[in-house]
């Protein structure tokens, strides 16, 4: 009898400990990006490609060298932050698919600024920054208040508005006063609007002498565009963890996101609240554009033939994050990682490197799914307690 | 009991569980044919479930089922429909923005080739049977546009085109006033005469009194007994359904009104549909008296309430609050001014479900010290406030603060909204629906909170679709009709014809003439 | 009549038949995904990945037509082509009851890296497939006329065919029983249930339908307007459909008609930007989007999408 009471106690706990893992957020992704490797080896052996080759080669395009690891980070900075905008937009039940066309706008106004504003860096960075993260966050905070006013569905505004940005930035980018002839693109804004690391230091004669003591280093500052964008991505992810788990502010627009109208009898201004989570959604994909033109080379934008897509990957990271801000980050850099590592599986193994795009759908798609797994934990918990009574 | 063709449905040692939950234990059902049979339980008791097996909604994990002496097996609900069961939900299954007929019709549609819908042939086929019966529905009205006992006879219509002879009836009578619930009891008495069996589930013990000739008990998914009642009375059933003696009378002391507390002139109000909904209303509640509104769902009852509470607005009239006028303002207003509100739906109106229940008790008050400062949130503050509420009111489990309260069972969730509400130390208690879908234990703490609460000198507007609630706890009772009350009295004067007469239109001076 | 206001006429009779004739060939993809879009979310399921659909259904088809010389077989591959997508989103959406939106946003990323996959399998590792020498016919077929009116009003087939698609699923819709089922699953699944109709069935059917549809509209775009397959082929269009579906108010016609708008728009910056309007090709091609923006905020208002569109069934929440 006592054995049977044992082997009991241990199936419950088994059961709510499996439950315990298999609700942690984590565990999903984990899951998923399992299975979006799975998919891709099951893909590319169809293809008669050696999975593992390719997966080497992905790997080692990602981290073989210190340039590909400062690659990777630098690539995943703008989509960190359109992620953020995105996963920020859902906490409050807002689908923001209007990232890209923020990025766009911010990008062409710190662009005209940076050309056309030619201030000492103090007060050209801010300057340009604030530009930037207003563009963003007038392009989202119109989404949010043709919602909260008229009740129109935020996704056919942000559609709307992605094709205007589009076309609006390729009109800025063809003005003469801002072309820069024999090319597809503008001027580079001037010099005092980037936010790369030491870019003169770098190039100097002490510089490239002390840069020669670490090898490493030399690689990264001379061979990358090493900038303070992806700080600037950390703080932003911090910041809005700490807004929405800890102020009254991310209360009310939890408490709208999960239920308008117990929010609205409790006394919360529904509609306030949605246009600024647009607007702060906004803010975050303008950011995104503003760090992406000041930080990297060639320090301007071209004319657009399509999407370049840095807003549509924010909604991929924001979904393999599972919304969570901090997850942003690691899916960020995830995601640009295999974006950059993505080339060179082309290079070595000779598989297209659209192979990333469809681990990447992959593991978004599993993501979907994982609310499965949840509801299979909740089960799985209840069991054991019910046990317990 | 051995099978035979005589009973219409038998069903013998059914087991159900969802998970490690039994709702089912072995429980047995038999009814004989050409009879109103009810299946009386608690909430949650597992009397739905039951039906929802007949029905093929749910499969049980054991037990046989016999129609007319024969054995089935009834897995979906077009297998029971064509074993000719049918059923009327609780939560009506209706189309909102279709027609009365296209809801009749839908899965049993007629058609000419390559299923075209033949709506010519439908229509007389259904005014054939509906004129049957004696029913009088608009086919061409949308369902959205209809009235609550209009929709209902709809649903009957939906089984009876479906050629039924077992027909599930689930808690019908709960959006019904007294007048078409006699209704209601005359068609089940004309649907028996011709052959068919009711199967009535319900919770109110006097229908079956009056209706059933049988009533099987459930308690906790067992059988507890099969009886007749008209042997047994209502006291008896009432304790065992719930295993002990109940008391079905709210004990209170006289009221003690003073000053007037709410004061409503002329007040009009639209629906959410641009319809006049509250027209002319009037009325005053005073410190220390509960105030109870009686009358049949969409008669001005919610766009009162979300005047009040500033959800809507007040087209015109005005609503004064200890003397200041609050209509037209905001929410958070209405609040600030000791208004508090047990809403009537409290998973949608009263919670954020996946909110801790912490966060849930202060839902109005986060953003004032001490729970948040310079706009952060202070969880050990808020803690300690929930813990204190939680013993305080007696919300189970104890350590539910950090639990999603979503977890809570429906009980325990309406108390914690109780707690909140009542600990803003409001002058106005509005309760609206405050015990809907509460087993009798609840429903009494609830009505004992009401009672303390007027005892305290606060004034409490109770708004309920249940007249015996209403008529056994409120001091003062209006009825609501059209959007406006036709009639107030006190409780001694209360009767429930003259009232039921009032909440289907009648007016107070033709009653009492 | 003078000569030179003769040759006036004319050339506004060129542009207006061109306009015609432009509209009509870039709103047919915009239709077929907007049908599709219709289809799905009528029977209550969300329908993000419409773009990913039309992109591999844009492969599918010129690939195919290239290897086989038939633009009609190509056509119906497409079509497959979407629909098995769709199958991934039927599964995520109806059977594991997870989220639309991202189930949705996930295919637009398996789709097109799917056909550029294929594309370099298939094609010596180029992201641009060959041009197809047989595209999609015209109405009046190999026309040979003098006149550029009668050339411009030979409309392509596909203009046909979506407005024929629209027209067969408003009737299906509204005047069959399978449309009031497929409504009232969007509407009321638990009531639909509970008369013995398969929500499941209905929605996996729906959502099919909705990714041939989708297929067909690439289709349209890689056998007809552009003849092969790019990476750029399909930019936005597929979001353009889910826009039309709103804007057109989950109807076929509402849709369609939206489709025509766009359509009509984007055959204006073709029409006048080579002319001598000094409107820059850029401010011209923003105007669809302007207009739907205004058109929402003074008419369309308060979205109204099925009721029970985007969330997944439970048996027993009622």
């Amino acid at each position: 009898m006592k054995k049977r009471l044992a082997c009991l106690w241990l199936e419950e706990n088994k059961m709510r400990l499996t439950a315990k893992i298999l609700k942690k957020p984590i565990t999903s992704a984990l899951l998923a990006i399992v299975c979006g490797f799975l998919v891709a080896a099951i893909v590319l052996a169809a293809a008669h490609y050696n999975p593992w080759q390719a997966f080497g080669a992905l790997f080692s395009g990602m981290f073989a060298r210190p340039k590909y690891i400062s690659n990777v980070i630098i690539k995943a900075t703008p989509i960190i932050l359109t992620g953020l905008s995105v996963a920020f937009a859902f906490k409050t039940s807002l689908f923001n698919i209007g990232a890209e066309g923020q990025y766009i706008v911010s990008a062409m106004v710190v662009t005209m600024l940076g050309v056309k504003l030619n201030l000492p860096a103090v007060i050209q960075i801010p300057v340009l920054m604030v530009a930037g993260i207003a563009a963003g966050g007038i392009w989202g905070g119109f989404v949010g208040l043709l919602k909260a006013k008229f009740g129109i569905h935020e996704v056919i505004t942000s559609i709307m508005l992605n094709w205007i940005a589009f076309y609006l930035s390729n009109y800025i980018v063809n003005l003469p006063a801002f072309h820069q002839p024999n090319s597809t693109g503008t001027y580079p804004i001037n010099q005092s609007g980037y936010i790369v690391l030491l870019p003169n230091w770098k190039t100097s004669p002490q510089g490239i002498a002390s840069l020669e003591k670490t090898p490493w280093l030399k690689e990264i500052m001379l061979k990358t565009d090493v900038n303070f964008g992806f700080i600037i991505a950390l703080v932003m992810a911090v910041l809005i963890w700490f807004l929405l788990s800890r102020t009254s502010k991310g209360f009310e627009l939890c408490a709208v996101g999960y239920n308008k109208d117990a929010a609205e009898f409790a006394g919360i201004n529904v509609n306030k609240n949605l246009f600024d989570a647009m607007l702060i959604s906004g803010a975050l994909s303008g950011l995104a554009g503003a760090v992406a033109v000041m930080g990297t080379n060639p320090h301007n934008i071209s004319t657009l033939a399509a999407f370049e897509n840095n807003g549509f990957n924010g909604l991929s990271v924001a979904f393999i994050a599972g919304g969570s801000p901090i997850g942003c980050i690691f899916a960020g850099l995830l995601f640009g990682g295999f974006l950059y590592g993505g080339q060179t599986v082309q290079s070595e193994v000779g598989a297209p490197s659209e192979i990333i795009n469809i681990m990447m759908g992959t593991i978004v798609f599993f993501m979907a799914l994982t609310k499965v797994v949840q509801v299979f934990a909740d089960k799985l918990a209840k069991g054991s307690a019910a046990h317990a009574e | 009991m051995e099978v035979s063709s005589k009973y219409a449905v038998q069903m013998h040692g059914i087991v159900k569980t969802f998970g490690s939950f039994c709702a089912l234990d072995h429980v047995d059902l038999d009814v004989k044919k050409g009879t109103v049979h009810a299946l009386l339980g608690e909430n949650g008791a597992g009397k739905s479930t039951m039906m929802n097996i007949l029905y093929g909604f749910y499969q049980a994990d054991s037990g046989k089922i016999y129609i007319n002496g024969n054995e089935v097996r009834i897995k979906d609900p077009s297998t029971a429909i064509r074993h000719g069961i049918g059923m009327v939900h609780q939560h009506f299954m209706l189309v909102e923005n279709f027609t009365v007929l296209q809801n009749v019709i839908l899965g049993s549609e007629v058609t000419d080739r390559f299923g075209v819908l033949n709506m010519k042939k439908a229509r007389s086929k259904v005014e054939k049977i509906a004129g049957q019966y004696g029913f009088d529905v608009d086919l061409d009205a949308k369902i959205e546009d209809i009235s609550v006992g209009m929709q209902q006879r709809v649903e009957i219509l939906k089984a009876l085109y479906r050629g039924v002879d077992i027909l599930i009836l689930d808690e019908p009578t709960a959006v019904l006033t007294p007048q078409e619930i006699s209704e209601l009891m005359d068609i089940m008495k004309s649907l028996v005469k011709s052959g068919k069996t009711i199967i009535l589930i319900t919770h109110k013990l006097k229908e079956i009194q009056q209706s059933s000739n049988a009533c099987t008990i459930i308690r906790r998914g067992k059988l507890i007994d099969t009886v007749k009642p008209q042997e047994v009375d209502e006291e008896a059933l009432a304790a065992k359904m719930v295993g002990h003696p109940v008391r079905l009378v709210v004990e209170k002391t006289p009221a003690k009104p003073k000053d007037v507390v709410l004061e409503i002139d002329h007040l009009c109000v639209k629906d959410k549909r641009g319809l006049d909904a509250v027209k002319d209303l009037s009325l005053k509640i005073h410190r220390g008296e509960i105030f109870g509104i009686a009358g049949v769902d969409g008669n001005g009852q919610e766009e009162l309430v979300n005047a009040i509470t500033c959800l809507s607005r007040a087209e015109s009239g005005t609503i004064k609050i200890n003397g200041q006028e609050i209509q037209n303002t905001t929410p958070q207003n209405v609040i600030g001014h000791k208004i508090s509100t047990i809403p009537e739906d409290r998973q949608r109106r009263g919670l954020v479900l996946n909110f801790s229940c912490e966060k849930n008790m202060v839902l109005e008050k986060y953003k004032s010290s001490p729970f948040s400062r310079h706009g952060i949130m202070q969880d050990g503050e808020i803690k300690e406030y929930t813990k204190k509420l939680v013993g305080d009111y007696d919300i189970r489990p104890a350590g539910c603060g950090p639990m999603q309260v979503r977890s809570l069972s429906g009980g325990n969730q309406q108390k914690l909204i109780i707690a909140r509400e009542i600990s803003n130390e409001p002058d106005l208690l509005i309760a609206v629906q405050p015990t809907r879908g509460l087993d009798v234990g609840a429903i009494e703490y609830v009505h004992k909170m009401l009672v303390r609460e007027r005892d305290e000198g606060k004034a409490v507007l109770l708004i309920s679709l249940e007249l015996d609630e209403v008529l056994s706890v409120a001091d003062t009772i209006g009825v609501i009709y059209d959007g406006s009350i036709n009639g107030t009295f006190s409780q001694d004067q209360a009767d429930e014809k003259t009232i039921g007469l009032l909440m289907a239109g009648g007016k107070q001076n033709a009653v009492n003439g | 009549m003078q000569t030179s206001s003769r040759k006036e006429v004319l050339h506004m009779l060129n542009n207006l038949t061109l306009l015609i004739s432009i509209t009509f060939m870039y709103s047919a993809p915009l239709i077929f995904g907007a049908l599709g879009g219709v289809t799905s979310e009528r029977s209550g399921v969300v329908n993000i990945g419409i773009e990913g659909m039309m992109n591999i259904g844009a492969f599918a088809g010129t690939a195919v037509c290239y290897y086989s010389g038939n633009p009609w077989l190509g056509f119906l591959a497409a079509g497959a082509a979407g629909g098995l997508l769709a199958l991934l989103h039927a599964f995520a959406a109806v059977t594991c009851k997870a989220d639309q939106t991202i189930s949705g946003i996930a295919l637009n990323l398996i789709g097109p890296g799917f056909a550029l996959f294929l594309c370099r399998m298939f094609f010596q590792g180029a992201t641009m497939s060959k041009p197809i020498t047989n595209k999609l016919p015209k109405i009046f077929g190999d026309l040979k006329t003098q006149s550029t009116v009668l050339k411009n009003l030979n409309l392509d087939i596909t203009a046909v065919l979506a407005l024929l698609l629209a027209v067969i699923l408003w009737f299906v819709l509204y005047k069959t029983k399978w449309g009031l089922r497929i409504r009232s699953v969007g509407e009321h699944p638990a009531a639909s249930d509970s008369l013995g109709i398969s929500v499941t069935r209905t929605r996996y059917i729906c959502v099919l339908l909705s990714g041939i549809f989708a297929g067909f509209g690439g289709g349209c775009m890689t056998l007809d307007i552009i003849p092969q397959y790019t990476p750029t082929a399909i930019s936005g269009q597929g979001f353009i459909a889910l826009a039309a579906v709103i804007f057109g108010k989950w109807t076929p016609f509402g849709a369609y008609g939206a489709c025509m708008l766009f359509g009509f728009a984007q055959a204006l910056t073709v029409v006048l930007g080579g002319g001598k309007f000094a409107v820059p090709s850029e401010i011209l091609a923003m105007l669809p989007y302007v207009l739907t923006i205004i058109v929402l905020i003074l008419f369309v208002g308060r979205a109204v999408a099925p009721k029970e569109d985007g969330i997944p069934y439970e048996k027993g929440t009622r």
